[in-house]
């Protein structure tokens, strides 16, 4: 493959170098105090596959929004297909030719997927909008990405998997030359991952040219043709992805080693005699969790893993207590849960940092320092305030600590990159302490930098005796921390394995069994 | 089919047959074709008003400027043709074309300057009530054989009832409105800019030529709400439609579109109008209450519709959750 593609292109500059698809000549974009872009250049061509990569705050979406004329450039020049392009917001850009899936899942929650699919183009009849015509259509869209949902029901009545899938199906609604892809697979499992990157060979064979940013270097390798790097708002380098190792890659990104960034093995094994410091039994609710038992002692970490939709987030939720179980009894050390509330629950040390963290966690018009500080402040009561030194203590050692970007702990959170926001609200519940603390897909979004920090830093919890739960997608990551993983399928807990047990391979085997 | 977004227009449909079933069943008067059309034509200009104040709620904004507008249209045709002697027709098409001017202008401010639709249509609110003093301070006639000649024209139904000229009219003005928010591109965006006006300009929806079409289209139709006033009470009064702003807002809201955007239907807001026609109906058949009765009654509506409306955000959240 990689061979084919040195072949063309030596054959292409054989003939005189192509015309790019889409050139970007010294762009730069300030935000008040913050130079986001500094003179990037890049091009792309048509029929390749553009990696955008960096660290969290790099200044990737902010390229992209400011090709897609989101935001105004402060100077720089675009030229797509021949052309100089200047678009004044993201339909135009749609128009001229650029088709957009944004960072966050940027679709109308209160509207049907049919209506959220044809919101740029409707089938008319006699100048109105055929619904007939827009749901053959909507259909056409979903199965291009393999989802077979009805396009009817209101979109966020959807989980968050299937909002992104249907926010790419929504790109490929327009007739477009480029496609730029902002961390499209955030939430996807891997069949997903592999049916997206299918269609996106399939769209490269037609000649568009697509720009696609991720934190997986994995899937960086298995699809992408050449990578262009951001550290800092400026551009790095150009790669083509068969020449570059991953650890130069790394190294680019971050300006450390690879090597640094490898966390050192991981012992399973713990003493199982320490007292059980999370119970649950027999806990189930009907249509959601079928019945389980869930044993996790103070210091242990218990990983769950699973496919899309196989019951991760309803074990958590049900954990939790956000969402009530209809059977069986939670304990949490000493108090019996089963019948409290959620307040109650917090009070005696449980936390969660949720899936969906732009639904649940961010507070887009307070500060970094007050999104940090929330739960903290919650669960010491808001009669007892946290004194502004001891906040900035805590803020500025998690700010140091996660190498979040941010040029000062005042600014509102909603003006972090994508990437940091995630930072700010797991810090959130770091830094509560609790007794027990549940995360689900804690490293989401999150640069492979920040990543060591995390399982460093939850280690390091557990080591002082906190209980964790964490579910995740990225089972790389899991058997890196877990004491034990617990498999789910099907909203039932297939297995659970321990101590040498934990490996990616029997995981796997588990889940395909 | 049952969803959760159709949820509370079912709700609303179901209010509207429980009033009406309860006032044919205790009232004979009631059977007759001739309430029903009688509520056709007498909420006609608060149902023209409420269908473009529908759009405005939905895409998440308000529009205080209407019920002003009613008055100022009024006195403004007045003028026109009894004292500048302007033949009807082309008073009425001027009358419209001003309203339509100053929606697009409130809607120009709002999108542009970014100041809220409260504060803008708040003054419009003050302006246009003050224009029409400006132009006339007593109520005066509107007396033309053009105007009293549509008000002769009659659609018989079976029955004592029948279609009036003001009934009509608004008929076709809902069936316009119902094509527009649910045929038309405009209709899409109008929608989606309710929903999440951050995620709409991502998504390529032009949120500001929105904005201004969605303003100058509830001053066509609160303008044209003004005509069929002027028409219906055949005189214009710079008091007139005092506090009909509100009663549009709690047709939309009663009619199950939500406050906050994004949801509801065009003919539930036909409805909410009829629903609190339907309650003076009532009032007035029952004789022994005071009018102010019905007030009280599209309060408690109003609360009972915003309570159900929270429930199903919360239902489908918690669905969702699922
Ligand atoms: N609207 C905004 N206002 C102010 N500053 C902003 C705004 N958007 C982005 N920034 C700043 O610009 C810088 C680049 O952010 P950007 O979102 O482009 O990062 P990114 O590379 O996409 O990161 P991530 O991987 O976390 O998504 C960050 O320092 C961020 O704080
Ligand atoms: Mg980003």
């Amino acid at each position: 493959m990689s061979y084919l593609i040195k072949a063309t292109s030596v054959v292409e500059e054989a003939q005189g170098a192509p015309r790019p698809l889409l050139e970007i000549n010294h762009l730069s974009k300030s935000f008040t105090g913050v130079q986001a872009l500094n003179g990037v250049s890049l091009q792309v061509q048509s029929g390749e596959i553009r990696a955008l990569l960096g660290e969290n705050g790099a200044g990737k979406s902010t390229l992209i929004k400011v090709l897609t004329g989101v935001y105004p450039r402060d100077s720089g020049e675009i030229v797509l297909d021949g052309r100089l392009m200047s678009a004044s917001d993201s339909g135009h850009a749609q128009r001229l030719g650029i088709s957009t899936v944004y960072q966050e899942v940027n679709l109308i929650p209160t509207m049907s997927v049919m209506e959220n699919l044809t919101l740029q183009h409707q089938e008319k009849t006699f100048g109105l909008i055929s619904w007939k015509k827009a749901e053959i259509r909507a259909r056409e869209l979903l199965a291009q990405v393999g989802l077979d949902i009805d396009p009817l029901r209101q979109l966020d009545t959807y989980s968050i998997a299937i909002q992104q899938l249907v926010a790419i199906a929504r790109a490929l609604s327009t007739q477009a030359k480029m496609l730029i892809l902002d961390e499209p697979t955030a939430s996807l499992d891997s069949d997903e991952i592999q049916q997206l990157f299918a269609l996106m060979r399939r769209l490269k064979a037609e000649g568009l040219g697509i720009i696609f940013v991720t934190h997986f270097l994995d899937q960086v390798y298995s699809i992408t043709d050449s990578i262009t790097v951001l550290r800092n708002g400026e551009c790095v380098g150009t790669f083509q992805t068969a020449e570059l190792t991953r650890s130069e890659l790394v190294s680019h990104m971050v300006g450390k080693s690879l090597e640094d960034l490898t966390p050192t093995a991981h012992d399973h094994s713990i003493q199982r005699e320490r007292a059980d410091l999370l119970q649950l039994n027999n806990v189930g609710k009907q249509r959601y969790l079928q019945p389980l038992d869930l044993r996790i002692a103070a210091g242990e970490i218990v990983g769950v893993a699973g496919l899309l939709g196989s019951g991760r987030t309803e074990l958590c939720e049900l954990a939790y207590g956000s969402v009530k179980a209809d059977q069986g009894d939670v304990t949490l050390g000493k108090h019996s849960l089963t019948k409290s509330s959620l307040r109650r629950a917090i009070q005696v040390g449980m936390g969660y940092c949720p899936e969906d963290r732009k639904q649940d966690g961010i507070v887009a018009e307070l500060s970094v320092r007050e999104n940090m500080i929330l739960a903290l402040q919650a669960s010491r009561g808001w009669w007892s305030p946290i004194s502004m030194a001891e906040q900035q203590h805590l803020v500025e050692d998690m700010i140091q600590r996660l190498a979040i970007k941010t040029s000062d702990m005042d600014k509102p959170i909603g003006e972090l990159s994508g990437g940091n926001q995630q930072k700010v609200i797991l810090a959130r519940w770091l830094i509560t302490h609790p007794a027990l603390l549940i995360l689900d897909e804690p490293t989401r979004g999150i640069d492979i930098g920040a990543h060591h920090e995390i399982i460093h830093i939850i280690k390091e919890l557990c080591e002082q005796g906190m209980g964790l739960l964490v579910a995740s997608s990225e089972l790389e990551e899991l058997v890196l921390f877990a004491h034990r993983v617990v498999v789910m399928k099907d909203h039932q807990k297939i297995a659970e394995l321990h101590g040498e047990d934990v490996s990616e391979q029997a995981i796997l085997r588990q889940i395909a069994s | 089919m049952i969803n959760e977004r159709n949820l509370p227009i079912l709700a609303t449909l179901l209010v509207f047959i429980l009033l009406y079933g309860y006032g044919v069943y205790e009232y004979k008067g009631f059977r007759d074709t001739l309430v029903f059309s009688n509520l056709l034509t007498d909420n006609a200009f608060l149902i023209i008003t409420a269908i473009g104040m529908t759009f405005v709620i939905l895409s998440g904004g308000i529009d205080l400027s209407v019920g002003s507008m009613i008055a100022f249209v009024g006195v403004l045709m007045a003028y026109l043709i009894s004292t500048a002697g302007i033949h009807p027709l082309f008073a009425i098409a001027i009358a419209l074309l001003v309203g339509v001017a100053f929606g697009t202008l409130m809607g120009i401010i709002i999108a542009f300057f970014e100041i809220q639709a409260f504060i803008v249509t708040l003054a419009g609110m003050f302006l246009f009530r003050g224009l029409a003093y400006l132009i006339n301070l007593d109520a005066v006639p509107i007396s033309h054989p053009f105007i009293t000649g549509l008000s002769d024209v009659y659609l018989p139904l079976p029955g004592r009832g029948g279609l009036t000229f003001i009934a009509m009219a608004m008929l076709v003005l809902l069936i316009i409105g119902i094509l527009i928010a649910r045929r038309t591109r405009f209709g899409m965006s109008v929608y989606a800019l309710g929903g999440d006006s951050h995620s709409a300009a991502l998504l390529g929806v032009p949120v500001k030529k929105t904005v201004i079409k969605i303003y100058a289209l509830s001053g066509f139709y609160s303008a044209m709400s003004g005509v069929i006033f002027a028409i219906y009470t055949g005189s214009a009064y710079p008091l007139a439609a005092v506090g009909v702003e509100l009663d549009a807002i709690a047709a939309v809201v009663i009619g199950g579109t939500l406050l906050t955007g994004g949801v509801g239907y065009v003919f539930g807001t036909f409805l909410g109008g009829m629903i609190q026609g339907i309650i003076q109906t009532l009032i007035t058949f029952d004789g022994s209450l005071n009018s102010w009765w019905t007030k009280l009654a599209v309060g408690g509506l109003l609360l009972f519709f915003i309570l159900l409306q929270k429930g199903i955000v919360m239902w489908v959240k918690k669905r969702s959750a699922a």
